[in-house]
C-alpha cells in the first residue's frame, strides 16, 4: 500500500502578524513548524503502514527551508519525502497549490491513499485536500476521525467523519483522499536514531518542470484568488450571558431562556 | 572561521524533540510525582524509547552515537521542565552507562548496554559512602579476592537509580588492597542487583529530585565472580575521576536547563502579573533581575558547551567541566531565587513550578563534587601552590 501525505510548513504562532502594506504574513523572526493537522496525517499514514505494510511518501510545496518538515517526517519513519520548490510556484493560491500537489502525486507514481490535515493553521481554508482529490479524480473523505477499515483486496476504505452534528460512517473505493482531524491519533515523537538518519538524508527537490506542471496553472498566473486585505475583526460587543450556579439550577434556567428566545419549543 | 556557534541540524531536531516530550509528557505529571516521591517507570521507559539513554554509545551496543553535546542538550531540555527526570537520565547515562561503556570488556558491554540504552534497565554508580563524600578515596567498602570470587563488604549512600525495580547492576568502588605508596588500591566491580548479600534500601524524605530514585546499599559478604572487575584492578580511582569529569557536564546541563526553565516561568509571570496598575516586569527593579538571569544563563551555556566541545574533541576538559559545573549550579541557585522572588507569595506554593526549581537547584552544588571540590579542581589546574585543600 502506497500512502502519500501532503504537508505544509506554517509559522509557529497563533499570534500571526500581518504586514499592513502587502497583506501577507510577516515571516521574519517567526519560527516555522509543520502544520499540526498534517502531523496527524503523517502519524495515521505510519500506523496504516505498520498494520498493512507499504510505503509512506511525504510531499510539501514551499520555499527551500520547508525541507525541515520533511526531515521531521523522515525522523518519525516516512520512507520517501519530496520538496516541491520552484520560483514558478510563488504566489500560488489554493487552486494552484492543489494542482501542483496533484501533479506531484502523479509524477511519483500515484497513491492508494492520500492523506492531508483537515486544514492549515495559517490560511485555514481547508481547500487544498479536496482540491487534490478533485484533480486526481478520486473520492474525498474530509474530517476523518477514525479509519475503521481498509480492505486492500476489495480496494475500499471505511472511515468515520467528525461532523458538527455527530459522526458519519462512509465507505469509499480506493484510491481515495482523506483529510484528518486531531481526534484521529496522537502523533509520535521521533527517536534519536530517527533524527540521526533524517538529519543526514539527501532530500530531492522537484521543480515545476519535473512534475510537468502547466505554467499557466501555477504561481500567480494560475491563481484566480488574491488577498485584498487580512485583518482581525473587531470583537463583537454585548456578547452572551454565562449562567452561574449548580447544574440542577442552571439547566432549567437555560431551557427557559432558550424557550423564551424560541430556539427550542 | 574557527569559532562556530551553530548547532547541527541533528542537534536542533533533537532539542525540539526533547522539548516536545518534556512539555507534553513530563510537565503534566511532574508536580504529582514530586509530591508523592514516586519514581516513574513509564517516563524512564519513554526516555529509553526516544533514544535518550546512550546517546554517546555506539550503535552496536544499542546507543545512537550522536555525541556528547547532543546528550547535554537532551539533559538540558528535560531539566528545563523537571529536575527529577533529568536526574534519572543524567545519572543513568553519565554514572550508569558510561563506566561500563568506557571501561567494560566486550562481554560486559554486550551483557549490560543494550538494556541500559533502551531504558529497560538502569545501572548505578556506587561511590559515595557514609564517611567518604568529597574525600572519595577514603572508601571503606572492601573487596577481597577469594578463589574465583570477589567478596564485598561495606556500604554506599545517596546512590541514584540504585533501588528501582529496573535497577540491574551497580558499579561499586571498593578497596581491593594497598598500593606501594601505602594508599588504598581502589577498583570498580560490577555487582548485579539481587546478588545475595547485596541489600538495597530506598531513601525517602529528600528535599530535592523527589521523583528520582536514591538508595542506600549494603554489602554483606556479597560474592560476585572475579570477571566482574571493571577494567584493571587498581584503576578504580582513575575511572571514578574520569567518570565524574563527564558527569559534571551533565550536572551543569541540569543546572543550565533548570535555570532556563525557571527564567522562562519568571519572565512569563512578570508580563502577566500586574501590581500598581502595570505588569511587574515593567518595574526596573524586576526588569534588571530578568536581565541578569538571561545574561547568566547565556554565560553558563557558553562555558558548558565549550567544555563539552573539548570533551567531544578529545581535549583535556577537566578544568572547564569543573568551571561549568560550579558556575551553572551556582547560577541556577541565583536564577531560581529571583524566579521565586518575582512570583511573590505564589512562588512559595507547590502549584507553581518555580517552587520545585527552588528546591531542586540545591542538589546541584552538592552532588557529583560540591562547589568547594570544583574550586579545588580548578585551583589545581591553574597552578596555585600546594594542593588547594
Amino acid at each position: 500500500m502506497k500512502i502519500v501525505v501532503c504537508v505544509k510548513q506554517v509559522p509557529d504562532t497563533t499570534d500571526v502578524k500581518i504586514d499592513p502594506k502587502t497583506n501577507t504574513l510577516i515571516r521574519e523572526g517567526v519560527a516555522s513548524i509543520c502544520n499540526p493537522f498534517d502531523e496527524y496525517a503523517i502519524e495515521e499514514a505510519l500506523r496504516i503502514k505498520e498494520k498493512l505494510g507499504g510505503e509512506v511518501h511525504v510531499i510539501t510545496m514551499g520555499p527551500p527551508q520547508a525541507i525541515e518538515v520533511l526531515r521531521n517526517a523522515l525522523a518519525v519513519g516516512a520512507d520517501k519525502v519530496y520538496l516541491i520548490s520552484d520560483k514558478a510556484f510563488a504566489g500560488s493560491d489554493t487552486l494552484a497549490t492543489a494542482y501542483a500537489l496533484s501533479k506531484t502525486i502523479e509524477y511519483i507514481g500515484g497513491a492508494d491513499l492520500v492523506i492531508c490535515g483537515k486544514q492549515a493553521i495559517d490560511g485555514d481554508t481547508a481547500q487544498v485536500g479536496p482540491g487534490i482529490a478533485t484533480r486526481l479524480g478520486i473520492p474525498q473523505l474530509t474530517y476523518v476521525s477514525k479509519i475503521r477499515e481498509i480492505d486492500l483486496e476489495k480496494k475500499k476504505i471505511i472511515v468515520e467523519r467528525l461532523l458538527e452534528y455527530g459522526r458519519e460512517v462512509v465507505e469509499a473505493p480506493l484510491p481515495a483522499l482523506i483529510t484528518v482531524v486531531k481526534d484521529i491519533n496522537e502523533p509520535r515523537l521521533p527517536s534519536l536514531i530517527g533524527i540521526k538518519k533524517a538529519a543526514k538524508a539527501q532530500i530531492p527537490t522537484l521543480t515545476a518542470k519535473d512534475i510537468n506542471a502547466d505554467e499557466n496553472r501555477i504561481g500567480l498566473k494560475g491563481s484566480p484568488t488574491w488577498v485584498v486585505k487580512v485583518f482581525t475583526p473587531e470583537a463583537r460587543g454585548g456578547g452572551g450571558e454565562i449562567l452561574k450556579g449548580e447544574l440542577n439550577e442552571v439547566v432549567p434556567l437555560l431551557v427557559t431562556k432558550l424557550m423564551e428566545t424560541k430556539f427550542i419549543k | 572561521m574557527a569559532l562556530d556557534f551553530d548547532l547541527t541540524e541533528e542537534q536542533q531536531m533533537l532539542r525540539k524533540m526533547v522539548r516536545n516530550f518534556a512539555e507534553k509528557e513530563i510537565a503534566p505529571v511532574a508536580q504529582e510525582l514530586d509530591e508523592k516521591e514516586e519514581f516513574s517507570y513509564h517516563l524512564t521507559r519513554r526516555m529509553g524509547e526516544l533514544g535518550l539513554f546512550g546517546p554517546f554509545v555506539s550503535e552496536e551496543y544499542g546507543g545512537s552515537n550522536v555525541g556528547y553535546l547532543s546528550y547535554i542538550i537532551a539533559v538540558e531540555e528535560i531539566a528545563r521542565i523537571d529536575g527529577s527526570q533529568a536526574a534519572t537520565l543524567a545519572a543513568g547515562n553519565s554514572l550508569g552507562i558510561s563506566p561500563i561503556y568506557y571501561y567494560g570488556n566486550e562481554e560486559q558491554k554486550q551483557q549490560w548496554l543494550p538494556d541500559l540504552c533502551t531504558g529497560k534497565a538502569l545501572a548505578s554508580f556506587g561511590l559515595t559512602e557514609p564517611n567518604a563524600g568529597s574525600d572519595a578515596g577514603a572508601s571503606r567498602t572492601t573487596a577481597v579476592l577469594e578463589g574465583d570470587y570477589w567478596v564485598i563488604n561495606g556500604s554506599k549512600i545517596f546512590i541514584t537509580n540504585s533501588t528501582t525495580d529496573i535497577s540491574k547492576v551497580c558499579v561499586v568502588q571498593a578497596v581491593t588492597g594497598k598500593r606501594e605508596d601505602g594508599r588504598n588500591e581502589l577498583s570498580c566491580i560490577l555487582v548485579p542487583n539481587g546478588t545475595p548479600g547485596f541489600i538495597t534500601k530506598t531513601m525517602h524524605g529528600k528535599m530535592v529530585w523527589r521523583a528520582s530514585n536514591t538508595g542506600e546499599l549494603y554489602f554483606q559478604d556479597c560474592k560476585v565472580p572475579k570477571e566482574n572487575l571493571l577494567g584493571r584492578r587498581g584503576d578504580g580511582f582513575r575511572q571514578m575521576l574520569a567518570t565524574l569529569d563527564g558527569g559534571r557536564l551533565s550536572i551543569a546541563a541540569m543546572a543550565l536547563g533548570g535555570a532556563q526553565g525557571a527564567f522562562e516561568l519568571a519572565l512569563k509571570y512578570s508580563k502577566e502579573r500586574e501590581q500598581f496598575g502595570r505588569p511587574i516586569g515593567s518595574f526596573q527593579v524586576n526588569a534588571f533581575k530578568l536581565a541578569d538571569m538571561a545574561t547568566e544563563i547565556e554565560l553558563g551555556r557558553l562555558i558548558l558547551y565549550k567544555a563539552t566541545w573539548l570533551c567531544e574533541n578529545h581535549r583535556p576538559f577537566s578544568k572547564e567541566s569543573a568551571m561549568a559545573k560550579m558556575f551553572c549550579s551556582e547560577m541556577y541557585h541565583r536564577v531560581a531565587n529571583h524566579a521565586v522572588q518575582l512570583h511573590g507569595g505564589y512562588g512559595l506554593m507547590k502549584e507553581y513550578a518555580v517552587e520545585r526549581h527552588y528546591r531542586n537547584q540545591k542538589l546541584l552544588d552538592i552532588g557529583e563534587g560540591t562547589s568547594e571540590v570544583q574550586r579545588i579542581v580548578i585551583a589545581r589546574h591553574i597552578g596555585v601552590p600546594g594542593r588547594a585543600l
